[in-house]
């Protein structure tokens, strides 16, 4: 008898719903290839962390409940983004903190919801993938997975099984890039020179190749690398991992017209 | 001095435009954390550490009343005196009476955050009091007339090239041709200078990293020795403190200072430890003729029992914003008011309001640096956010701002609704977007297009996607 599947729920981000469903589909392809079975329930949109961050507790609230009922159930809550993950991980305590019935369910999905390369390292011990992506990466690790949730050495080592590609370390890979979520918008100027900083630095280690975790940190830095003019190929380590980098452009990179 | 938080946003783009300042910050950002890093590997029992001192603070937090009684009787018992100050406007006149009784003409002043916090120096001026700032850092701001924009480094915005000119602006009487142009220079010009001054000052005043409740005395860690100085040949030696800086013993300071130099300059130990308890006694050879230890509130005793009582814990030791990449962007003069970078963002709403210093816990991208660092353990963007929900409460945050969060909440809790939206905006974004792949300029992201493109839609939300490939049954 085959051993009962892992019953994962994805929860897909809103900034990958939006910008790159790309990612959404490496990760079910990475998660079924290790032997979950995926589910991606209806009832979701955002984790809640604009309006957290905004000081809306209330709206932050009535979000983080749709969260909690959306994924009632599921073994695992898998998350292609270390901020979005901590936001689940750990800020739904804090929200909840004063109300006991909220908090004891927000920390049942806190204790099943993990960042999906720390999921597929630490959870499913998985030591490689079967992948090739031709070319020199290098890798910026997001704040939030970083401090939060510990995500470091896991996509690292799961790239190094990856075929073709070498990794080459990024002296500030954990300066923040400047996204900040509502801070970009807030502070439009510091971010951009935080982020022109990031790049000078990306380009200096003369990869090809840019990976991280998180959409909001990716979508920041290639904008500022395209703008730059410069080519460096800018993705989601989830994409290269599951070995579909061949299926979109990089982001932010011109594609081929639809016909 | 009157604060410009508001005007963050304005400090900031000038700061950004600043190229001395540019290149001061490049300068330290890697110099201070390389340093912690490299101190704090040497010491495996440092998260331990941590952990100590943060419990000692917290303890003396949970007793306050008890250890500033026992700290006003040690000093009482050893022939000093305490001041008990609610404002800075009580504290100023506080110091001044000092002043005034012993007939001082001139002070000299130990590094102090306090007495930036009072704007004493200028009060002091007002008064007929000269002070001088032996502090090399203090010294060089004060001839500049600026503020610190550091709390261990008030001059880290300063190339050396400005520090010279100063110099050459201010000490007139040395030969205009010397050469100055170096930090050791500048440093033997600025020891001549105010050894004369320490000769002809009447009153000391110091800052305190510690009081320490058991014996009734303060400690200032420096660099430089010049705290030494400042109160051994003095009239009067003040201290300004705040209540956060009690410890109960010596014992307890000698754990927080494990964690103190490292976490601020990665040194393992200052150079200058400096207990001061009582004036001189008759058998001492030198030590100052008073001793008085005025004790500023100013806003901070409000804090305990809230959301911000932790921040009641730090030892002003900077490596929050030594590791803060806003801080490193747009210098510590930018946040408008004596304490900058995550710190401040924290404190500065609490001492001056939150009308006034509203920007500052907002100007973070939360990357947590800060309090992975913090010796003391602060949840520093933790407390941000706080300021944040006060500031929505009290709906102090930009109209606009406000109500684009709600529209995009109501739709956000609202699944159909905001899948249906988003299945039309990423189709529609991505064929505008076309084979581009990203946007040059975009109507409502006017302030991210300026300096970086923004990357299109794929051209379909996941979502919708996902929908239709489990209606047509395929398996993704
Ligand atoms: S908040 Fe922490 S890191 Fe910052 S100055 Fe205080 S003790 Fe140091």
């Amino acid at each position: 008898m085959p051993p009962v599947p892992i019953r994962v729920g994805l929860f897909v981000t809103c900034l990958v719903d939006l910008f790159r469903p790309s990612v959404g589909f490496a990760a079910v392809k990475l998660l079924e290839d290790a032997g979950c079975s995926v589910e991606v329930p209806a009832a979701q949109t955002c984790c809640g962390q604009p309006a957290y961050n905004s000081g809306d507790k209330a709206d932050a609230k009535t979000i983080a409940r749709q969260v909690i009922d959306a994924f009632d159930g599921f073994d695992y809550v898998v998350v292609p983004s270390g901020s979005c993950g901590g936001m689940i991980k750990q800020h739904y305590l804090e929200l909840f903190a004063d109300e006991p019935a909220s908090y004891l369910r927000a920390q049942h999905l806190a204790k099943r919801t993990y960042e999906l390369v720390s999921f597929l390292a630490d959870v499913l011990k998985l030591e490689r993938v079967e992948a090739r992506y031709d070319g020199i990466a290098t890798y910026h690790d997001s704040c939030s997975g970083l401090r939060e949730l510990g995500v470091k050495q896991q996509p690292r080592k799961l790239l190094a099984s990856v075929a073709g590609l070498s990794l080459r370390e990024l002296p500030s890979a954990e300066i923040c890039c400047g996204f900040g979520g509502t801070f970009c918008i807030k502070y439009p100027a510091i971010s951009d020179r935080m982020v022109a900083d990031k790049a000078a630095d990306i380009v200096a280690t003369g990869a090809d190749t840019l990976l991280a975790g998180d959409m909001g940190c990716l979508l920041n830095m290639a904008g500022k690398l395209t703008r730059l003019g410069k080519a460096v190929r800018v993705r989601h380590v989830a994409e290269v991992l599951a070995g579909m980098a061949g299926e979109t452009p990089p982001i932010g990179a011109a594609r081929p017209e639809r016909g | 001095m009157q604060p410009t938080s508001h005007a963050f946003k304005e400090n900031a783009r000038a700061a950004l435009g600043n190229a001395n300042l540019q290149k001061a910050l490049t300068l330290m950002r890697s110099g201070f954390p390389e340093r912690r890093a490299a101190a704090i590997a040497r010491l495996p029992e440092f998260e331990a550490l941590r952990e100590e001192a943060k419990a000692i603070k917290n303890h003396v937090l949970e007793h306050l009343d008890f250890y500033l009684e026992t700290f006003e009787q040690q000093v009482t018992a050893r022939g000093g005196q305490v001041h008990w100050c609610r404002t800075p406007q009580e504290a100023r006149e506080t110091v001044l009476a000092i002043c005034r009784r012993l007939d001082a003409k001139t002070v000299t002043k130990g590094k102090t955050m306090i007495a930036e916090e009072i704007a004493l120096n200028d009060y002091l001026e007002e008064n007929g009091v000269t002070p001088v700032e032996t502090d090399l850092g203090e010294y060089i701001i004060q001839i500049r007339k600026e503020y610190p924009s550091h709390v261990i480094a008030p001059a880290i915005h300063l190339v050396k090239e400005q520090v010279a000119a100063s110099f050459r602006a201010t000490h007139t009487d040395l030969d205009p041709n010397r050469v100055l142009e170096e930090a050791p220079t500048l440093v033997a010009e600025a020891r001549a200078v105010l050894r004369q001054k320490f000769l002809a000052a009447d009153v000391g005043i110091t800052g305190a990293n510690f009081c320490i409740a058991e014996t009734g005395s303060t400690i200032i860690v420096t660099n430089e020795g010049n705290g030494d100085l400042t109160q051994t040949l003095t009239k009067a030696h003040i201290v300004l403190a705040s209540l956060e800086k009690l410890v109960p013993t010596l014992e307890d300071v000698s754990t927080i200072l494990r964690v103190l130099a490292r976490s601020a300059t990665g040194q393992e130990f200052s150079t200058y430890t400096t207990v001061s308890t009582g004036p001189r006694r008759p058998e001492d050879t030198d030590g100052p003729g008073e001793f008085h230890v005025v004790f500023l509130d100013n806003g901070r005793s409000a804090m305990l029992g809230t959301e911000f009582q932790d921040m009641l814990r730090c030892i002003r030791c900077g490596a929050c914003m030594n590791h803060c990449p806003v801080y490193a962007t747009v210098g510590g003069h930018a946040y408008g008011w004596v304490y900058p970078g995550p710190m401040g963002a924290v404190l500065t709403p609490t001492l001056v309001g939150i009308g006034e210093a509203g920007h500052l816990p907002n100007a973070s991208t939360f990357c947590g640096r800060c309090e992975s660092v913090c010796p003391m353990k602060i949840p520093l963007p933790k407390m941000m956010r706080h300021w944040r929900e006060r500031e929505f409460e009290k709906q102090l945050s930009p109209a606009a701002y406000r109500y684009g969060l709600k529209l995009w909440a109501f739709f956000a809790s609202h699944p159909p609704l905001y899948q249906a939206a988003t299945a039309l905006v990423t189709r529609l974004l991505g064929w505008v977007g076309g084979s581009r792949g990203r946007f040059r300029s975009l109507p409502l992201a006017q302030g991210w297009t300026q300096g970086r493109d923004m990357p299109a839609p794929e051209g379909r939300s996941f979502m919708s996607l996902w929908a239709e490939r489990r209606k047509n049954g395929d398996a993704a």
